[in-house]
């Protein structure tokens, strides 16, 4: 681990993120953040969603001040129910990254999959994959996570509707971004599989399979990493406009979007920091993950290395 | 003696990097006369497309010239300013290079281009600058010129287009030409033909040709004189005949000797072990020394030798070398 | 310098033994524009000759090599021998078997022009040298540092990555490739091209040991006379798709029959030829979408008369050679 990383640091990669303020902030910013959300249990002083630990006393506590009652003390304060906003944060931190990073994931793979496909096998397969991307990315992505979202919660008995939800976030944004990976990977798949090592790896007798994920694939983790970089940012937005809308993350597993939905009812009444500080948050992270992926972008064109 | 039209002295080209400063080329001389093919050749990496590209004034950042002089018809060029340097890039220099198309603007007529460079570089009027760009075109050999002048660039094969890129170099009047690997891309055939009309430019229009080339052939055919180079540094320099039949420098030997041509006849080619080492590695002493059979203690400790310092002033080698191949 | 008249060839030919027939051999390739636009425009569909009826014969242990300039269709026929491209018409016929997708069983194999493209950059060389052996199944430890140092590399070297090396370091690592699979012929397309001269010879020279050594054929592709009159035994020139001309190296060069081999010949740089004010070769390749009728060589050709305008000349054989020429010299 510590040789991954001074090799990381050494290479050209590593020069470019030393030479870059923004990048180093916002790298910073990001593991402080996913380290904050795994382990928030040990970090929090409360677990919000245990009624057990809350004490309705402590409702709409403002930050940084003793509550006069309990003599408790709430660095962000606290909500309408007593619960420590600084400990809601953290938990719901937990829930959009964990609801971006899977919902990358699962478009990645399926992005991956089918940008390899269309752009090896060519053709025929390549026209009603990329054809079907078309239309999908004239539906804007939210329309499409609302429809799936709709659909699941009809579909789902109304026990299992909270469980279900997450899983139904991360299928329903995932679908929505697996044009870009597509696009990508299949326009790499068409300039690398006439590159003479693809004929080289024929001529050897290799199977399709063997060449689009052995030889192709890791020709085109560069550009890969940029976009699943940049769409865990959108991913991540676009899970809290979901939950702010009412149809994500459920208040009993409130993501930062439900946090805000919350906090806007207690905004124009004077309890301002029941929003303020989850949206600040989602803020930080959303541009920390973007500036990254638009540093990794630059960073990796080959176009602008000397 | 006349004044040489192009006249180059311990030209140095630095890039500073991370991993040090670079020097790709390093303290090169040579002169050009007017009607002189002077062949510039050397392997990959060798600095001398990078040669070619600083007497220009072309480098790209952050490669810059960080010593020696280049002179051009008795004026100094390089440390011109910016926008006087462009200006006598257009006027009295023309460039071709490899890919004809990178030269060439895919949007205007052929025409266009041509005329728009004699009307920027010469006192003359909008008809007689497309009088002059058909006779150029009709110079560098393209048949039916006067209907060819508004077709654009695409609608020319390779070797037209190459043509065409020969007479905008020439449109305005230069007096030096600088050719880099302008026949690479070419085939056979069609190589043979632009060898033959920057032959027959050079000597008619008395241009001085600088002609950068790998190919030890096209030298031969073309260059009046050839300057050998290896890592950077001049290492030999002389008419076309010496250096080919009887190269001084072990590494001119060396290029001559490993040509199939040399060889005919001949089980195995000889060749040259190891190969060019990488700007950053230059190894102490001569940068052939590792390479070299000859090499002695001398070679691998003292500074660089240069051409002063063979009696003949044509390799730069401690122990150049008399006789054939 | 040397003069042709000089020139030996120090190989004995023994008894024909042939190792590949190439039968017939044709290739088109579809180069209309796409199916809405020749709707939309009338357009008609298009094809392109890239290979039309080349026939030749490769003695086993010897270098028979392919010349001709761009459009000639010399890498096309490499890729139909290979196996990697399916013929139009005709045959290729190796050790008595048809070429094809499943005779690629390691006993053809292929060494490729840019050493930059053809190793995987995310591949140790190990992995890259053992491909051929793996992908049937073999076993291949060991495998690729001992063809490291068969090829003038250390067995060390196994454990790095293509970009660490040179351009002439690289092709070795093709070359070692290209031996893993214990092959019988290996096509050779442009091999050198991409080199320096003086990395060029080490390569030529690795190739014509290992050709002894282990008993190799090869078929050698190059636009480079000089290159190929260094290897050749014998040598087929193409233009636009047709063997013009094919027969032994020191006859084709000192004795030429068709009037483009001729040209080509006179063409091509020499390093005796200060101050030669060489004959300049008049006309380029046509476009091989629409050839010229008959000899598709007559726009070009001095000796040119109407029968070369009609018809298409037939291969007759000449001396030790093949001609494809009405007028023959």
């Amino acid at each position: 681990m510590i040789s991954r990383i001074s090799s990381f640091w050494a290479s050209d990669i590593g020069w470019s993120f030393r030479g870059s303020p923004v990048a180093i902030l916002s790298a910073i910013m990001v593991v402080v953040l996913l380290m904050a959300a795994l382990f928030a249990p040990w970090i929090t002083p409360q677990n919000p969603f245990d009624p057990s630990e809350l004490n309705l006393a402590n409702g709409f506590s403002p930050p940084l001040q003793e509550n006069p009652f309990t003599n408790d003390f709430f660095v962000f304060g606290a909500d309408n129910q007593g619960r420590d906003v600084f400990s809601t944060i953290l938990y719901g931190l937990r829930i959009s990254l964990m609801v971006g990073v899977l919902a990358v994931a699962f478009g990645l793979v399926l992005g991956v999959s089918l940008g390899l496909i269309a752009g090896y096998v060519g053709g025929r397969v390549d026209s009603i994959i990329m054809r079907t991307a078309d239309i999908q990315l004239t539906f804007p992505a939210i329309l499409i996570a609302m429809l799936i979202f709709g659909i699941a919660k009809g579909v789902a008995p109304i026990e299992y509707r909270d469980q279900v939800a997450i899983w139904v976030l991360i299928v329903a944004i995932g679908l929505s971004d697996w044009v870009p990976f597509a696009r990508v990977v299949r326009g790499a798949a068409m300039v690398q599989k006439n590159k003479d090592f693809v004929l080289a790896a024929k001529l050897a007798g290799q199977g399709p399979m063997t060449i689009m994920f052995r030889h192709i694939l890791p020709n085109a983790m560069s550009p890969i990493l940029v976009i699943a970089t940049i769409s865990l940012a959108l991913a991540i937005i676009a899970e809290a406009t979901l939950s702010f809308l009412g149809v994500g993350a459920p208040p009993t597993k409130p993501s930062l979007g439900t946090l805000i939905r919350v906090g806007q009812e207690f905004a124009l009444s004077g309890e301002w920091w029941i929003l303020f500080f989850p949206a600040l948050t989602l803020l930080m992270l959303a541009l920390s993950v973007n500036s990254l992926g638009d540093w990794l972008r630059d960073a990796l064109n080959p176009s602008l290395k000397s | 003696m006349p004044v040489p039209v192009l006249s180059v002295r311990d030209l140095s080209v630095e890039i500073p990097s991370r991993y040090g400063v670079m020097r790709p080329v390093d303290r090169v001389s040579f002169d050009i006369a007017a009607g002189e093919i002077l062949g510039v050749v050397g392997e990959s990496g060798a600095g001398k497309s990078m040669t070619g590209n600083a007497v220009i004034g072309l480098l790209a950042r952050p490669a810059h010239i960080s010593g020696g002089e280049v002179w051009l018809m008795g004026q100094r060029i390089d440390t011109l300013a910016t926008e006087t340097k462009r200006r006598i890039r257009g006027r009295r220099i023309g460039m071709v290079f490899q890919d004809p198309l990178t030269s060439l603007n895919p949007l205007l007529t052929v025409g266009q281009q041509l005329t728009e460079t004699i009307l920027e570089h010469l006192a003359v009027s909008k008809k007689e600058a497309r009088q002059r760009s058909i006779q150029l075109l009709q110079e560098v050999g393209i048949p039916a010129a006067a209907e060819r002048i508004d077709s654009y660039p695409h609608e020319f094969s390779g070797g037209m287009r190459q043509r065409v890129v020969i007479a905008l170099a020439l449109s305005a009047e230069p007096s030096l030409v600088i050719a880099d690997e302008p026949t690479t891309a070419l085939d056979v055939s069609v190589q043979a033909q632009i060898i033959g009309l920057l032959k027959r430019l050079c000597r008619e229009r008395g241009v001085a040709v600088m002609l950068v080339t790998h190919d030890m052939g096209v030298i031969a055919e073309a260059a009046d004189r050839v300057a050998v180079m290896y890592a950077g540094r001049l290492a030999e320099i002389g008419s076309v005949r010496d250096v080919i039949l009887t190269p001084a420098h072990h590494y001119a030997r060396g290029l001559m000797a490993s040509t199939p041509l040399a060889s005919l006849g001949m089980r195995r080619l000889r060749q040259i072990p190891g190969s060019m080492p990488r700007l950053g590695r230059l190894p102490q002493g001569c940068a052939f020394n590792p390479r070299c059979e000859q090499a002695t203690q001398r070679c691998r400790v003292d500074p660089t030798p240069t051409l002063s310092d063979d009696p003949n002033g044509r390799a730069a080698c401690w122990y150049p070398l008399k006789g054939t191949i | 310098m040397r003069t042709p008249s000089e020139f030996t060839v120090p190989k004995d030919r023994r008894a024909s033994d042939s190792l590949v027939s190439v039968l017939g051999l044709s290739r088109t390739f579809d180069v209309s524009p796409p199916f809405l636009n020749r709707l939309i425009e009338r357009l008609p569909k298009r094809t392109l000759k890239a290979v039309t009826d080349v026939s030749f014969n490769v003695e086993r242990g010897t270098v028979f090599a392919l010349v001709g300039e761009s459009g000639s269709g010399k890498t096309t026929i490499g890729r139909m021998v290979v196996g990697l491209m399916e013929p139009s018409a005709g045959n290729v016929l190796i050790d008595g078997e048809r070429s094809g997708p499943d005779s690629r069983r390691g006993g053809v194999q292929m060494v490729f022009q840019d050493p930059y493209a053809s190793l995987n950059p995310r591949w140790r060389v190990r992995d890259i040298i053992a491909e051929p052996v793996v992908a049937q199944g073999g076993k291949a430890t060991g495998i690729a540092e001992q063809l490291l140092e068969k090829v003038g590399l250390s067995a060390d070297d196994a454990k790095l990555f293509p970009h660490q090396f040179s351009g002439g370091q690289r092709q070795r690592i093709g070359i070692a490739r290209a031996l893993a699979s214990n092959p019988k012929l290996i096509v050779c397309d442009e091999p050198t091209s991409a080199l320096d001269v003086s990395v060029q010879a080490q390569v030529l020279n690795l190739m014509s040991d290992l050709k002894d050594e282990f008993g190799l054929t090869y078929i050698f592709i190059s636009h480079d006379l000089t290159v190929v009159r260094h290897m050749a035994d014998r040598i087929g020139v193409l233009y636009l798709g047709r063997l013009v001309e094919e027969a032994p190296v020191e006859e084709l060069f000192t004795d030429a029959k068709h009037p483009y081999t001729r040209m080509l010949l006179e063409a091509a740089p020499r390093m005796d030829a200060f101050g030669r004010e060489a004959s300049i070769p008049i006309g380029e390749i046509p476009d091989p979408i629409s050839p010229p009728p008959g000899c598709a060589f007559h726009p070009r050709c001095p000796l040119a008369t109407e029968v070369c305008r009609r018809s298409v000349p037939a291969m007759q054989p000449v001396n030790k050679g093949r001609v494809a020429c009405h007028h023959a010299l």
